[in-house]
């Protein structure tokens, strides 16, 4: 995992010295709660990424100090090489936050012109709107937009300044299945015009789906960083699950192709990316019966490198606490 | 995707805008916005001009002279002063409804700077106020009651409004005190404690000898006095300004300390 971490930051430096977005040695702490716990991140102009852990890992934090939101107790962000702030009033950073922001008594168009007037530079209104999908309804009160009008249209004001980086806070969070798909296609569409794209989210498809790279957090600090290609590897094989009483760990990890191996009860868990021996050594020199093989997706990845019980951790192995 | 091959963004032509974001545009749309809002209407701009048809326009003592003008004329003075202190205090009491919104975080991912916001507000607040002066000037200038000179109509109109400041200045404090989106319920109640303090509504020396000394420490009652007094003739006490004055610094003081507050990057 620190590989890919290495690697990736070894790439996106070699995109150019020109990084979006440069986190070093970045602590952040509220009062006894140490929110991140030093994050090293760069992201090259031009990326799509994901920032992936599940809540209370420290995503929403990060992104409020990128966005200068908030100061990092220890540790500096750069945004272009400058400070957050300084690149929010240039008009270079825009972010789509999850909730609130919207004034009700405005019109969509309203909150656009509203918006417009504070930049130096802004797109034409009827431009964003086209673009977030929403141009028909321009004349509509914000109160009477739905959450996912409401959403488009943080995303049209983010637009307004022509940033180059698009920051998105969990931006799907309570839409449906159809909102949540067309407002990515939207997103798509427009960071192939080369817009770099930093988003968090819990949901593990949206980060596979649009993201060119996933970095995992996990109590505050990357515990991943890769592309879900590499991140789906992490979760390669398949756990095989059998019933074996008074089994034993030591000698079941001897198995050839075991990764890790957990107890429970008389149940026992071997995670193996050559799960056809692991079940045949099982079979043919133990008493185990009811064996089930089942592959391991992302979401065990997700849930291996981002849970917060350290039993789940590969390639840690465990033992049980039942014997 | 990352590609090595994306272009390096030139940025060297974004700035920052000038006077930290404020425009005429914004502060079209936010008068825009309080002038949709029924309930502010309503309290800022009909409810002074029916208390000054119900009280100004009686005629037991409408036409009583005073020293440069008449008791109708005084009456409409404190109905304006009414309605430009409700004006300015619900336009500097919005930020607690932006606030709670979460718009005031929205601004802060924009160039606008946070002293442009507090600019903008307090003209909208004193754009409202304006208008309550307006409303209830023209109607008595209608109704044909009120009688003083005419630089007074211009002089008093002006002072009302400017006087009106102490409330916008208050409304904001409010606004950022207060984490409620019923803050204007609050202050109503507040600004009509004020207004009886400050004897626009009733003469204070009908009031208890103790609500006498009370009152003279209201937010209301040296501005109430002082833009009074061309009209009555007489001196100015050098009290009702510092009155004035002492309870601006106070409520700047408090918004200026919950603003810092409000905007400090944790």
């Amino acid at each position: 995992m620190t590989s890919t971490s290495a690697q990736a930051t070894a790439r996106s430096r070699a995109a150019g010295h020109f990084q979006a977005v440069d986190l070093a040695g970045v602590h952040k702490n509220f009062a006894s709660v140490r929110a991140v716990q030093g994050i090293d991140l760069s992201i090259a102009a031009g990326e799509i990424v994901a920032l992936l852990g599940p809540n209370g890992a420290g995503k929403t934090t990060t992104i409020d100090m990128i966005l200068g939101l908030s100061r990092p107790t220890s540790g500096t962000v750069s945004v272009f090489g400058m400070q957050p702030r300084q690149a929010i009033n240039r008009g270079l950073v825009s972010a789509v936050m999850q909730t609130g922001g919207l004034l009700k008594d405005l019109t969509v168009g309203e909150t656009i012109q509203y918006t417009a007037s504070l930049f130096t530079r802004s797109q034409p209104a009827k431009e964003v709107l086209d673009r977030a999908g929403i141009s028909g309804i321009a004349d509509r009160k914000v109160a009477k937009c739905s959450g996912g009008e409401q959403q488009r249209l943080r995303f049209a004001m983010a637009l307004l300044s022509d940033p180059e980086l698009l920051v998105l806070d969990e931006p799907t969070t309570g839409m449906d299945v159809d909102g949540r798909r067309s407002f990515w296609a939207a997103i798509r569409e427009d960071a192939a015009q080369g817009r770099t794209v930093l988003f968090a989210t819990h949901y593990l498809e949206e980060a596979d789906a649009y993201a060119g790279r996933i970095v995992l957090l996990r109590r505050g600090q990357v515990v991943a960083d890769g592309t879900a290609a590499q991140i789906k590897a992490l979760s390669a094989g398949r756990t095989v699950r059998a019933t074996l009483p008074g089994a034993d760990a030591e000698s079941l990890r001897v198995i050839p192709g075991a990764e890790s191996v957990e107890l429970r009860g008389d149940t026992v868990l071997i995670h193996s990316s050559d799960s056809d021996a692991v079940a045949r050594y099982l079979l043919s020199s133990t008493q185990a019966r009811d064996l089930e093989i089942t592959a391991r997706g992302i979401e065990d990845a997700f849930i291996a490198l981002t849970g917060d019980q350290d039993t789940h951790t590969p390639p840690a192995t465990t033992e049980g606490a039942s014997r | 995707m990352s590609s090595p091959s994306v272009a390096v963004p030139d940025i060297s032509n974004r700035r920052a805008p000038a006077l930290g974001g404020f425009n005429l545009t914004v502060l079209r749309l936010e008068v825009r916005r309080m002038l949709r809002n029924r309930r502010t209407l309503l309290f800022t701009m009909v409810l002074p001009v029916l208390f000054f048809l119900i009280f100004g326009l009686n005629k037991a003592y409408a036409h009583d002279r005073l020293a440069n003008g008449n008791e109708s004329a005084f009456i409409m003075v404190s109905m304006a002063l009414y309605g430009a202190v409700l004006a300015t205090t619900s336009g500097g009491a919005m930020v607690s409804i932006e606030r709670a919104a979460g718009w005031s975080r929205q601004l802060r991912l924009t160039p606008l700077s946070p002293v442009a916001y507090i600019a903008i507000k307090m003209l909208t607040a004193m754009v409202l106020g304006l208008g309550s002066v307006v409303v209830v000037f023209v109607v008595g200038r209608i109704s044909g009651v009120p009688r003083m000179a005419g630089y007074l109509w211009i002089g008093l109109g002006l002072s009302v409004w400017v006087g009106a400041l102490v409330f916008a200045a208050f409304g904001l404090f409010m606004g950022y005190l207060l984490p409620t989106e019923n803050v204007m319920q609050i202050l109503s109640f507040a600004l009509l404690l004020f207004s009886f303090g400050g004897g626009l509504f009733i003469p204070l020396s009908q009031f208890a000898p103790v609500l006498q000394t009370i009152a003279k420490y209201t937010p209301l009652y040296g501005l109430n006095q002082l833009v009074h007094a061309p009209l009555i003739g007489g001196s100015v006490d050098p009290a009702w300004a510092a009155n004035a004055v002492i309870w601006l610094l106070l409520f700047a003081g408090g918004a200026v300390w919950r603003f810092r507050k409000d905007t400090a990057r944790v």
